[in-house]
């Protein structure tokens, strides 16, 4: 195994190593090493395969730009992650890295015979060829196509790993801890802002980590981002946040950010969260993002072995790693020759240093020549040779057909530096295109933030030290002094790979996008950018136009004949990176996912057997079989019981409000479809809410408890868009009204207890109050003492049968279930839950708003006119219910449906017919809003919503099934005791 | 997410906290049941739905509960004013409102 | 005279927490909404024995019991001492008001320790800084995917409030917040 790192070099002790596999193979890192590093420090150059051609690919960068090197990372067999940016991960001890895109092997991949038949995959391939015959989509086209598309495979497993999230606050939030980062959030800090600073890197120094040949306050660069550091770090009112990267810049100055707590560690604490997502609210941001060196658009600049001369001179200044030991280096810019430099200086074999400019920066060319490094100006690489690695380039220069073809086993490249406008571009702030520097820089900011640095295009290291201490409000300054002024950079094809040459020149590797590619886009008509991209792919993904974006513009202007900026820049979204699901979702997994709201009687539930089923939010007691009993024989089990004896009922989900103050009544006048004012202390009645357009809206019974004040109900699901509804009349269109209201739903535990023997079960319990059916009749309220507890005792029924709903504290509810049920059991009643309750109230023909009605129903349409006040002159609905439509006849109403053959019990949502035999569409009167099986009638018992439905009566109508036809008959809704005395006892 | 200034709370809170709740200034009719269906119609159904600077309701409905009106430019998101409920239309803050009242002194100004 | 009931209470036996957060179902106590505009204030403060404070974000407390400013004419007076909050309240019947009990709807949760804040801005938006929400202030917000009255009780204590069914959720979050409130 070749060691490419190199002794004294880089900043990794060397007596610290990791163990990890690449595909099988046990490789050694150093600790700190990424991915990257490490499997070049071991001479591996080969990570992937491209998406598209499966072409052999190698690191490109050393950032989280990489496009090739993605990778797949566990840690065991849960704790697997697909797409791992080789050159972010840091290594640790035992890691398990997988090549993806690949079979059977990285260095023999059968897929890779798309790269032969690439000529049939041009740009839009997919769009064009899948088109016909249309029945082969599903069953061929689609399953192929899903095969072959996307890198990775996601984990099957759960995630064992915890995800947290913090909301935090901060006076200046500054991204990036470049030199330009560094230096704003020293110099906010000293104001005494609370400062956080971010960056995505292991350590903080950005373009310093590689850079070594630059000095700030006299030190080495990266020394002085060191001490700043420890600076920052010591400072109460700094929170430096590294391996943390801000992934999105939304509204007023609210940021995303993902911290990787565990990733680089071998044994991570398991009380850690793996990353933790910070929502970062700051007054101010100041972005320092640095740039992205561009790759240089030239036939075959895909091999392993090819990579950005700034990614090069970071393995070498950094981790040690010499990328080859024969390298040659092709440039639009003067950067590149650093990295010569430093590969020449370290004992690396520069075979040249190939220039596409004329004439390049004085200063770099003669130090490059004086260390006896070959520069060739106004040279190119016109293609490479090599299959699993770059093994030679092939040069000539501009114009000429001669050319030279030079062994190497690296070639580095810079196109120049791309500011990184991503957050500044989330952020809405509009970029100018620079025809000079051939950039887009930031314009018009339009949150409160500032870009300072290479992202703003400030190239001179003092100029951009003093923009950025500026910015961070303080008064510090610092200067500094670099080897040599950068001039240079390009955009678009290079030579030979130009409009008329057919080679893969590759723009977005990512993607398999080539300059061809852009190209034939706009031949065959994409002539916005947005349109270009779409059909290329190009930028698209995690590219995000890190690496693609301006070269692709580029060819397109060209092809279009058009400036830069006429052509336009696609947008920039978030998440500037890959963001983990497991970090968005955060803390909202398993039992926090979404509150399980439990009843205080639901410990008493469980102990008795319950089966529970989800309203909204809430756990209700389903029903409550007995041994052998399922769910059909327990409901007609409590069905019968209920109305033979009795049945005992939880009913504190109930949604209740206590309106209070002098003008409750006339707030509830406005409210309900009802009229309040006659109702009398210890009175109940049952209400109907309308909204404004005459439809109902919930309903519920209300009881006066004085003159001022009222306990409401509602549905259990509609209560908190009911006191909301109730709000916003009362602050906005009633704001003079005296009085207040408040939710009370979780106040009280609410046992309901129906049946013949209702009372006998519970007097023993009330103190302080007759029961009698005289002192106390059918919807009376009053407020008593229940087993020495002040409670609320309503006399309610939503069965049909003598009915009371005790309210007591909630605290209390269990012990007095206990009670009620003891007694209960001893008087031969049962326990009930949500189904039987359901099958009780349409026995007697009472709806369920929102189960019986769709907010298309008037409160007449449900054959509750009655409750529609003829002598007020305002409540919430008044006018709408006069609404021509609302008031027309014909329209569906609710009527009960009885099968002709009594077993068979309809399904909701069924349609209503008059014809069966009618050719379809058939004409569709209606639906079945609810139907059940009725033990106490021993047949079955629908509802169901029919045009012109009480005008029908007797009438047999039709459900049509998928396998026949059900006949019904049109009847009232009361099915049980149709003359209505077991309510009163 | 949005930061909201709560006229009612008198600070920048989280969105969060809120709910929207509709274009402002559409007052009840007084007289609502004697209106013509015309009328009923504008008043319950049509909103403008402005793309740009739009009057709209928020209800600070996790917080202090109170509904309240804001000036909001609906492209950049950007609030120009909240105000209290129950106050007239107020006019977009511009230049020559440096003059009028500043978000601060029509919050203190307003009606509870 | 039938047996007396027993209470039950929320979050009896929950147990968590961490190094740095300190976890603590509070005490049962009487609690009531009051609600009143600007000229009750005086009457209400009389009879309920504290200032009511009128300023956003605040609280007073005087004799065991703590009122808290949710709304401009909204408040939670929590009494953690003897109770009669509802006939206190309804002594100043002069004064137009609105009190409804609300001791059983909601529970608290005592939340101390130096990583208390952090704990809470796992699921809470606003700025706990000193600076931002010092000792005595209060404003009903979120926490996580509920609605929760939150009290700085001291430099590193909270108490959060909400309603019954909604603290098996709160103490869960709590719980796992604890676990990563020492950054």
């Amino acid at each position: 195994m070749s060691n490419f790192r190199i002794k004294g070099a880089g900043r990794l002790t060397p007596a610290r190593t990791a163990r990890f596999t690449f595909d099988g193979r046990i490789y050694t890192a150093l600790e700190g090493d990424t991915v990257a590093s490490a499997l070049l420090a071991n001479g591996v150059h080969l990570m992937g395969r491209s998406f598209k051609y499966h072409r052999p690919r190698g690191i490109l960068t050393a950032g989280p730009e990489e496009p090739n090197a993605l990778l797949d990372v566990s840690r065991d067999a849960a704790r697997r992650q697909p797409n791992v940016r080789a050159s972010v991960q840091d290594v640790f001890d035992g890691a398990i890295i997988r090549s993806q895109n690949r079979w059977p092997f990285l260095s023999f991949d059968i897929g890779a015979f798309n790269n032969l038949l690439s000529a049939f995959f041009p740009a839009g391939f997919y769009y064009k060829t899948f088109m016909w015959p249309r029945e082969a989509w599903a069953k061929l086209y689609e399953p192929i196509i899903r095969r072959a598309a996307g890198l990775g495979v996601a984990p099957k497993e759960a995630d064992p790993d915890h995800y947290a999230n913090r909301f935090a606050h901060c006076d200046v939030l500054v991204a990036g801890a470049g030199a330009a980062g560094l230096a704003a959030a020293l110099s906010a800090a000293k104001t005494g802002a609370e400062v956080i600073l971010v960056d995505e890197r292991a350590e903080v120094g950005g373009a310093l980590l590689f850079d070594t040949a630059t000095t700030i306050d006299g030190k080495p660069g990266y020394d002085w981002a060191q001490d700043v550091f420890q600076q920052l770090k010591a400072m109460p009112n700094v929170r430096v946040l590294t391996r943390t990267t801000v992934f999105g810049y939304y509204n007023h100055n609210f940021l995303g950010l993902v911290e990787r707590v565990t990733d680089h560690l071998a044994n991570p604490d398991p009380s850690l969260p793996r990353e933790r997502l910070w929502q970062v609210r700051a007054r101010k941001v100041v972005l320092a993002t640095g740039a992205i060196e561009r790759h240089m658009v030239f036939a075959n600049n895909d091999r392993p072995g090819i990579m950005l001369a700034s990614a090069a001179r970071l393995y070498l200044n950094h981790y040690g790693v010499a990328v080859g030991s024969k390298v040659g280096v092709y440039t639009a810019h003067d950067s590149a020759y650093e990295a010569a430099i430093d590969l020449k200086r370290a004992g690396v074999d520069v075979v040249a240093i190939v220039d596409c400019r004329a004439k390049p920066g004085e200063a770099v060319v003669s130090a490059a020549r004086s260390l006896g490094i070959e520069v060739l100006t106004g040279y190119s690489v016109i293609d490479t040779g090599g299959r699993l690695r770059i093994s030679s380039m092939t040069v000539a220069r501009n114009g000429s057909s001669n050319n030279r073809k030079i062994p190497v086993d690296a070639l580095l490249m810079s196109g120049g530096w791309t500011p990184s406008v991503h957050l500044f571009s989330q952020s809405r702030g509009k970029l100018k295109f620079d025809a000079a520097s051939e950039r887009f820089l930031p314009d018009v900011h339009v949150q409160d933030c500032v870009s300072v640095g290479a992202c703003n295009g400030t190239d001179d290291l003092n100029a951009l030290l003093s923009e950025a201490a500026a910015a961070g409000g303080g008064e510090f300054s610092v200067s500094g002094e670099v080897a040599f002024a950068w001039t240079g950079g390009m955009i678009g094809a290079a030579e030979g790979a130009g409009k008329d040459k057919i080679v893969k020149a590759f723009v977005d590797f990512q993607h398999d996008v080539t300059a061809k590619d852009i190209r034939l886009a706009v031949r065959e008509g994409m002539h916005s950018i947005e349109h270009i991209k779409r059909f290329t792919t190009n930028g698209m993904a995690s590219d995000q136009g890190k690496l693609s974006n301006m070269h692709g513009l580029a060819i397109a202007a060209e092809m279009l004949g058009k400036e830069i900026p006429q052509v336009g820049l696609t947008t920039f979204r978030a998440p500037y990176t890959p963001v983990t699901y497991g970090t968005l979702i955060a803390h909202s997994r398993g039992d926090l996912f979404d509150p399980a709201r439990k009843t205080p009687l639901h410990a008493e539930l469980v102990k008795q057997g319950a089966e529970f089923e989800d309203v909204g939010n809430w756990k209700r007691a389903w029903y409550f079989p007995r041994r052998g009993e399922d769910m059909h024989a327990a409901v007609n089990r409590e069905c019968r019981t209920a109305r033979e004896v009795a049945g005992i009922f939880d009913a504190s989900t109930l949604g209740k409000i206590e309106v209070v103050g002098p003008d409750a009544a006339k707030f509830l006048n406005l409210m309900y479809t009802n009229a309040w004012d006659n109702l009398k202390p210890g009175k109940c009645r049952y209400g109907i809410m309308t909204r404004e357009d005459g439809f109902v809206y919930d309903d519920g019974v209300v009881g006066r408890l004085s003159e001022d004040r009222f306990h409401v109900t509602t549905t259990t699901g509609g209560a908190p868009r009911v006191l909301h509804h109730m709000e916003d009349y009362l602050q906005t269109e009633f704001p003079d009204l005296k009085v207040w209201l408040t939710s009370t739903t979780e106040q009280w535990a609410v046992i309901a207890v129906q049946g013949p023997k209702a009372r006998e079960i519970i007097a023993p319990l009330v103190e302080g109050l007759d029961l009698s059916n005289e002192a106390f009749p059918h919807m009376s309220v009053a407020e008593c003492t229940v087993m020495g507890v002040p409670a609320r005792l309503f006399r309610v029924s939503f069965t049909g049968e003598i009915g009371f709903e005790v309210n007591v504290p909630a605290d209390y509810g269990a012990a007095v279930w206990k009670a009620i049920w003891e007694r209960g059991q001893a008087l031969g009643a049962c326990l009930y839950g949500t189904e039987t309750m359901h099958v009780l109230r349409a026995e007697k023909g009472y709806i369920i708003v929102g189960q019986d009605t769709d907010g298309t129903v008037t409160p007449d349409d449900a054959g509750y006119g009655w409750a529609v006040s003829k002598k007020k002159t305002d409540f919430v609905g008044i006018r709408g219910l006069k609404r021509p439509d609302l008031m027309r006849e014909g329209r569906k109403q609710l009527v009960g449906l009885l099968t002709t053959d009594p077993t068979e019990v309809l399904e909701e949502g069924g349609q209503i017919v008059e014809n069966p035999n009618q050719v379809k569409p058939m004409t569709m009167l209606g639906h079945v809003t609810s139907a059940y099986w009725s033990e106490n009638l021993g047949r079955s018992i629908a509802i169901g919503l029919v045009a012109n439905g009480r005008a029908r009566m007797g009438e047999t109508l039709y459900v049509p099934m998928k396998d026949r036809t059900i006949a019904v008959e049109v009847t009232d809704m009361v099915f049980f005791d149709k003359e209505g005395g077991r309510i009163h006892g | 997410m949005l930061l909201i200034h709560c006229p009612y709370c008198g600070e920048n809170r989280s969105e969060l906290e809120f709910r929207w709740a509709g274009e402002a200034h559409i007052a009840r009719p007084d007289t609502i049941s004697a209106i013509s269906d015309e009328e009923f119609a504008e008043y319950f159904f049509m909103r403008d739905n402005t793309k740009g600077i739009a009057w709209e309701r928020w209800r600070h409905i996790h917080g202090c509960g109170r509904f309240f009106n804001a000036i909001r430019d609906t492209v950049s998101d950007k609030f120009l004013l909240t105000y209290k409920a129950g106050l007239p239309r107020q006019p977009v803050p511009g230049a020559e409102a440096v003059a009028e009242p500043s978000v601060a002194s029509v919050v203190e100004g307003g009606a509870a | 005279m039938a047996e007396l009931a027993t209470r039950t209470l929320p979050l009896a036996g929950a147990y968590g927490g961490s190094a740095t957060v300190q976890l603590q179902a509070a005490r049962p106590a009487e609690r009531i909404s009051l609600r009143a505009r600007a000229e009750a204030v005086e009457a209400l403060s009389v009879a309920l024995g504290l200032s009511l404070p009128t300023a956003p974000k605040t609280s007073a407390t005087a004799g065991g019991r703590t009122a808290l400013w949710l709304g401009p004419d909204e408040w939670l007076v929590i009494d953690e001492g003897d109770g009669g909050l509802m006939q206190a309240a309804a002594a100043a019947s002069g004064a137009v008001h609105s009190a409804t009990d609300v001791s059983h709807r909601n529970t608290a949760i005592l939340v101390s320790g130096p990583g208390a804040a952090n704990a809470l801005n796992a699921g809470c938006p606003l700025d706990l800084s000193l600076k931002a929400f010092p000792v005595g202030a209060c404003a009903r917000t979120l926490f996580g995917k509920i609605e929760v009255v939150l009290l700085r009780t001291g430099t590193d204590a909270f108490r959060l409030e909400c309603w019954r069914s909604f603290s098996d959720y709160a103490f869960g979050l709590l719980a796992e917040a604890a676990r990563d409130a020492e950054a």
